[in-house]
């Protein structure tokens, strides 16, 4: 899910804790020899259980990811030396800024959608009503569904001659696309799974948001004479920065990394109208034999969402108001 | 007033989430006839559990849904106990490069799992690791995520409740296990819910790594019932319905939790 990306967006606020240990837990680390080596062994039992996995199939791979793609390697023949050639000749292919506009596409429809339907139900569900936790379950529920149902429920949907979706569209007299068989519309219909999924997700981060305002604040506002539109401008939309960026943030993250909905949609297709680039590295890979580019390839999307990410973070002193 | 033109799209709304899920029970329980029919037939004649049963043949369902449950309790499982016990150490244990370790883990939350597909897939064949439960699992067992937040979960228990232990003659390995655990209940069911769900729809790495249906999990096998049973759709739909009655009723059971995370990891 998510979770892995929660932390990293809210490292920095919360990162000088770190320090915060007081140094009268230090006295333990002090004494003779032998308690010291008591000391650093409970240090020891206490993190290798992490430590060493994290090593054996994060840092490790790593490594030889960055090795990988210094080499041209098809998986079978030994490894040969070709130094930055990988990354050279990437940036020099179609297919890879196809892969990269893809998925930018992707992202374009995709982010607009999803925040502006998450805001909205939040904005509808912040008031009190009746139902509403039965509502916000129902909105959440697509969220714990795994991608590939999601993904064949609405391949299913959106099936050109029988779906239900096309059949809608014929009873209001239009006729419906070819969504995922056409590749001008396999694209939106990726992006409509994707947004149905994500929905409930936004809106729950949003709601939290706009019922962290204390009400006070929209009292305050009303004595002055600011109310509904003025209130909602100068109130809301400020105070609830903070959630927006965090939303902003890890939907443009997701939306790079974009591949369980793609992969069982439409596998790239058709005609490699949806190679965004995470299919693309599983192609170059499994497809193509060339294990070399795949990890350059994926070492420029990290650099990517990378840059995208700390811009975002520069960018926020500027929008982000955290009271 | 307000209140009914307020109601109208969040319904409307409500029933866009539903219908998709209700429209995939009715299509497994149609038979084949009236499956690719305009319009959609939505009391088809002749509806059955045939889809149910012809799903059971084509592949060793029940081993793939048995996979995909034990694998995501052991991980989920093994996260808490790797994570709890690394957030204690970083929490409570001060040793010289303490913080700079921490950074590394922090670090390892950066890179995405689609830079490390390759080399982990190639460093599980170098070990004849691959198609085995133990190249599923093993690159799930720590978790910098759970980490950083039971860190910052036992970072607020008042060091007043250590003391008190420590002073009655307890090591650290009891001070974790029966003063600050059972404190931070609250996030280990967090991350719980988050582990668990994380490898239950878990799809890329798996996609990768196992190729034999005795090993796979539920999302490889709907995908490749997909690539089986291109037209019929209600085989692919009835096991969709399979995997998801289970993590459905878990979020039924733990559906307040769920939100209640989540909307927490937007507030900070």
């Amino acid at each position: 899910m998510t979770g892995a990306k929660t932390a990293e967006v809210s490292a920095n606020p919360t990162g000088k804790a770190a320090s915060s240990a007081p140094a009268h837990a230090r006295p333990r680390a002090v004494g003779p020899r032998r308690s010291r080596l008591r000391y650093a062994g409970t240090v020891a039992l206490f993190l290798l259980p992490s430590a060493i996995p994290l090593t054996l199939f994060t840092l490790i791979p790593m490594a030889g990811s960055l090795w990988t793609s210094l080499h041209e390697w098809n998986l079978i023949t030994p490894m040969r030396w070709v130094g930055l050639d990988n990354y050279v000749e990437l940036l020099g292919e179609d297919r890879t800024l196809a892969a990269f506009g893809h998925t930018l596409y992707f992202i374009a429809g995709y982010l607009p959608l999803v925040y502006a339907g998450g805001f909205g139900l939040a904005l509808l569900l912040n008031r009190a009503m009746r139902g509403r936790n039965v509502l916000r379950a129902i909105y959440f529920l697509p969220v714990v569904t795994s991608w590939v149902v999601v993904a064949l429920m609405w391949k299913w949907l959106l099936n050109p001659a029988s779906g239900v979706v096309n059949w809608l569209i014929g009873l209001v007299g239009l006729e419906g696309p070819g969504w995922w068989t056409d590749p001008n519309w396999a694209m939106p219909s990726i992006i409509l799974a994707s947004a149905w999924k994500d929905l409930g997700f936004v809106m729950i981060i949003l709601l939290a948001g706009l019922q962290a305002i204390p009400q006070e604040y929209r009292d305050a506002a009303r004595v002055d004479g600011a109310t509904g539109f003025k209130s909602f401008r100068y109130i809301t939309l400020p105070l609830l920065s903070p959630s927006t960026f965090f939303v902003v943030v890890i939907s443009l993250i997701n939306g790079f990394q974009v591949f369980d909905q793609v992969h069982v949609m439409t596998g790239g297709g058709p005609a490699g109208a949806t190679t965004v680039v995470v299919e693309q590295i599983y192609d170059l890979t499994f497809r193509y034999g060339r294990a070399g580019a795949a990890s350059a390839l994926s070492w420029l999307l990290f650099a990517v969402i990378l840059i995208v990410t700390l811009i975002q973070i520069r960018a926020q002193r500027r929008w982000v108001n955290y009271g | 007033m307000g209140k009914v033109l307020r109601a109208i799209p969040v319904l409307l709304g409500a029933l866009v989430m539903l219908f998709p899920f209700a429209w995939t029970v009715v299509t497994s329980l149609t038979p084949d006839g009236a499956l690719l029919v305009s319009p959609p037939d939505f009391t088809p004649e002749g509806a059955g559990l045939d889809a149910y049963r012809r799903l059971l043949e084509a592949m060793p369902f029940w081993r793939i849904v048995f996979n995909s449950a034990w694998l995501a309790v052991a991980s989920t499982v093994l996260q808490l106990v790797t994570s709890s016990m690394a957030a204690y150490a970083f929490a409570r244990l001060p040793f010289p490069g303490r913080n700079a370790l921490f950074a590394v883990y922090l670090a390892t939350l950066m890179v995405p799992m689609q830079v490390l597909v390759v080399p982990l897939f190639l460093e599980m064949r170098a070990f004849n690791l691959v198609d085995t439960y133990f190249a599923v699992l093993a690159p799930t067992v720590a978790s910098a995520f759970g980490v950083f937040l039971l860190r910052q979960a036992i970072a607020q228990v008042p060091r007043e409740f250590d003391e008190a232990a420590v002073l009655d003659g307890a090591g650290h390995p009891r001070v974790f296990a029966f003063v600050i655990l059972p404190l931070i209940r609250p996030a280990l069911a967090t991350f719980a819910i988050f582990g668990f769900i994380a490898s239950w729809n878990a799809y890329l790495w798996p996609l990768v790594i196992i190729r034999s249906p005795e090993f796979m999990t539920i999302p490889l096998g709907l995908a490749s019932l997909h690539g089986q049973f291109t037209t019929e759709w209600n085989v692919v739909m009835a096991g969709s319905v399979v995997s998801v009655v289970p993590i459905l009723i878990l979020y039924l059971f733990a559906q307040k939790h769920v939100i209640a995370s989540v909307a927490q990891s937007g507030l900070k």
